[in-house]
């Protein structure tokens, strides 16, 4: 492969993944933190509101660390990408442009109003408050995957006179058929992330005896939400987009699942790929139900990678079979973990099994490593397309941005989010040290200077 | 239609600098004007609850220049590739500076990190100037639309141009204390005692010394291109700009003098529009000069479909009545002078 597109692919992976580590969080705790609050209101329970705007803070810390990488990724589309973007800009630009216009100031005005408005507003306009954060943060979400959709599967374009391609249908690209399933697959995953960081904090929590109360809660909302989540990541949405896959994108599925031969086919648990003689090394399969998956067919025939010529094999198969596995593995895990925490919820036992609420606390990085791999799934998979079927990567990139300028400027990110990963993790602590009790004593002092209306007492 | 979107672009762009503006102005005057620690917790608490929402109406024009303006937006930004990266590196610096001073109160940190904060501020502020320079002066704009341009060469306007030389070092230093005047004014009406007099003193100073600079960059402009007045000579209800520019100066200063904060804050925001203003105003319609001028962009070559550019103003027009709320609402509840009691931001 040519270097220079090599790095500047390198470098969008890079600054996108880091970036999706904080929207991640901010939209898995939206809905959480909308039933904090509701139970709150239901039951006219203070400690339960209290609980969200705990969580509500943390919501705040990560949505400004997702804005402040936003901007890059925003800005990459047209210094390392430049091509491409004059190429779909205009129909792809629609997404965008309206992620960067409605998302901030809504997710923004409704958090400051949630967070500090609690006095000025009656009860249930502050729960109504919670409900636009999560419609803010989760809108944002539709328009970055309905971009990326297009990106999988083109549609309502055309091509223009000079070559570029138009926007022929606003809803078309709204209501792209990929976005559906990629939409309530990618949420679904990031509720997870939220889940599994309630409930292990609520863990932490209980193991170190200190707020044991609110340890308790974020553990039963965390769990509750766990199940319920990891169940959804599966199916239908997990399935839905793997029918997207066998439909749209064939060889892509057939790499994620290193299958080369056209015939019935089997689902790899664990082995290698071994993509030099088209074989897999120390395969554990269970036979037919990669048929059956995709086809709802034990015996039908799933189409391998030789049926398609090598100049369409998306370019990585070793990366892309491994993401796919360890999201595939993950989330297993996830749905494991969170059923038997649920067993033990129903028994009343879960919050003396401290080897559970272990196992509780030490998950939380695994759904963020899910979601990554998920997304190097997608983006591998749709290789070495650039808009699939239409343009190729090698067609995109800044042709007029040479290679060691990409690597400097990629050297340069990492130094800079070494930084600012550590500070997030110092203001997190610092809300998780504080802990939820304190939190009129932590209003007094803004959670970040930064955030809307921060530090605000009415 | 093209005309509409150019001068929405033009509004939102101007609207980025006034606001942002004045909080990277209070960022590069922090060293030198915050003289304790009370003094510079004020001067952070003055812009902490609004530079962010600030910044994102870079991220809100990006966005919109982008699907308007798809050919712009790439020749741009693969061209101006390490300035612009540079700038990212800058909003971030100056944020993590300004979040660790706000929750690290130690003295020998602090100090580090108002050093951050301001330095990067005051690099801001350079680079912008300098990237608005970059743009009047012209570009190495090929047949293909692209370019790129190296940090310096030889630091002369001329046919293998970098992103410095002398012109456009001359535009970013006239935007520093364009925008130290700014920021200062802002401080001027956002603190009370000492802070606010000193900071009403450094207007008084830097707003002279901006006429000079702006005199003489208006001369500069006009040495290495000539041309630039057609626009004006073909509508010379143009040349009333100018004269905007200066009288919006000299009210800074009078309304400084007479202790009207409010009108002299205003009075430096207009200021800044109607350089904008004046900028665009002998641009139009090229939306990026080239050198050569056979390859510059315009809002013809560059422009998306029609149909696009229809269905984005609907939802343009409800996201900005949503923006624009966002901020109604944010500016109230921080408005008045900043304390330092009790988290609040006065009353």
């Amino acid at each position: 492969m040519d270097s220079a597109v090599l790095i500047h692919r390198l470098h969008f992976a890079f600054t996108v993944t880091f970036h999706y580590l904080f929207p991640q969080l901010t939209m898995g705790l939206a809905p959480l933190v909308v039933a904090l609050e509701t139970i709150g209101l239901w039951k006219d329970n203070d400690r339960y509101r209290q609980a969200a705007r705990f969580w509500a803070k943390i919501f705040g810390i990560s949505f400004v660390f997702g804005v402040v990488t936003g901007i890059p990724m925003e800005f990459q589309f047209g210094t390392n990408w430049s091509h491409f973007s004059k190429f779909a800009g205009g129909v792809i630009g629609q997404t965008l442009a309206m992620e960067g216009t409605f998302a901030f100031f809504l997710e923004s005005a409704f958090l400051g109003l949630f967070l500090f408005g609690e006095k000025r507003l009656s009860k249930i306009a502050h729960w109504w408050t919670g409900v636009a954060v999560f419609f803010g943060s989760w809108l944002s979400g539709y328009f970055i995957v309905a971009t990326d959709a297009w990106m999988q599967h083109p549609v309502a374009y055309r091509t223009a006179a000079d070559g570029s391609l138009t926007l022929t249908s606003f809803w078309g690209l709204l209501l792209n058929p990929w976005a559906l399933w990629q939409y309530a697959h990618n949420m679904a995953g990031a509720a997870v992330t939220g889940a599994f960081a309630m409930a292990a904090l609520g863990a932490y929590y209980l193991l170190c005896e200190e707020h044991k109360e609110y340890g308790k809660i974020f553990v039963r909302v965390g769990v509750i939400s766990g199940i319920l989540f990891s169940l959804l990541v599966i199916g239908p949405t997990g399935d839905g987009q793997g029918r997207n896959l066998a439909n749209y994108q064939p060889a892509a599925l057939a790499a994620m699942e290193a299958h080369f031969d056209t015939k019935a086919a089997d689902l790899v648990i664990l082995g290698q790929p071994n993509v030099e003689n088209k074989t897999i090394d120390n395969p554990l399969v269970v036979p037919h139900l990669l048929s059956f998956l995709v086809n709802r067919d034990w015996k039908a025939e799933v189409r391998g990678l030789n049926a398609f010529p090598e100049s369409d094999w998306p370019t990585n198969i070793a990366l892309l079979y491994y993401a796919y596995h360890i999201m595939v593995g993950l989330g297993t895990i996830f749905m494991a973990v969170m059923l038997i925490c649920g067993i033990q919820l129903l028994r009343k036992k879960l919050f003396e099994t401290r080897w559970l609420l272990w196992i509780l606390m030490l998950s939380a990085p695994l759904p963020y490593i899910a979601n990554t791999a998920g997304w190097m799934t997608a983006e591998l998979g749709r290789q070495p397309y650039l808009i699939y079927g239409v343009m190729r990567t090698i067609d995109g990139f800044s042709k007029s941005v040479s290679a060691a300028n990409v690597w400097f400027t990629l050297l340069g990110f990492m130094g800079m989010y070494t930084l600012i990963a550590i500070l997030f993790l110092f203001l997190v602590h610092r809300e998780i040290a504080h802990g939820p009790d304190h939190l009129e004593v932590a209003v007094a002092a803004p959670v970040l200077s930064g955030n809307a209306i921060a530090g605000r007492r009415n | 239609m093209g005309f509409l979107w150019f001068a929405i672009i033009s509004v939102m762009l101007t609207g980025y600098v006034i606001l942002d503006g004045f909080d990277i102005g209070v960022g590069a005057l922090h060293l030198f004007l915050g003289r304790t620690d009370d003094e510079r917790r004020k001067m952070i608490r003055s812009i902490g609850p609004v530079w962010d929402g600030n910044e994102v109406w870079l991220l809100a024009t990006g966005g919109v220049l982008y699907f308007v303006f798809p050919q712009l937006y790439a020749s741009s930004f693969s061209g101006f590739y390490l300035p612009l990266m540079m700038v990212l590196w800058l909003l971030m610096l100056r944020a993590i500076g300004l979040e660790f001073r706000t929750h690290i109160d130690h003295g020998i940190w602090a100090s580090f990190f108002d050093g951050i904060f301001s330095i990067g501020s005051l690099l801001l502020a350079v680079f912008y100037g300098a990237a608005l320079g970059n743009v009047v002066r012209g570009l190495p704009l090929g047949p293909d639309h692209y370019f790129f341009l190296p940090l310096w060469t030889n630091w002369n306007v001329g046919s293998h141009p970098g992103v410095l030389d002398w012109y456009t070092v001359l535009s970013g230093v006239v935007a520093l204390v364009a925008l130290c005047m700014h920021g200062a004014n802002y401080l001027v009406v956002k603190t009370d005692g000492e802070l606010n007099e000193r900071a009403r003193k450094t207007s008084l100073v830097l707003t002279p010394i901006l006429l000079v600079l702006t005199l003489i960059s208006l001369f500069a402009t006009l040495s290495i291109h000539p041309n630039l007045l057609a626009n004006y000579k073909a509508l010379p209800i143009g040349f009333a700009i100018p004269v905007l520019v200066f009288a919006s100066l000299v009210g800074v200063w009078v309304f400084q003098k007479s202790r009207q904060e409010v009108l002299a804050f205003v009075s430096g925001a207009l200021y800044l529009a109607f350089m904008l203003v004046g900028a665009v105003y002998s641009l139009y319609p090229v939306i990026l000069p080239a050198l050569d001028p056979q390859y510059n962009l315009t809002i013809e070559n560059s422009i998306t479909s029609s149909y696009a550019l229809q269905v984005g103003l609907r939802w343009w027009i409800v996201g900005i009545v949503i923006a624009l709320g966002y901020f109604v609402f944010l500016y109230r509840m921080f408005r008045g002078k900043v304390t330092l009691e009790d988290g609040g931001y006065g009353d």
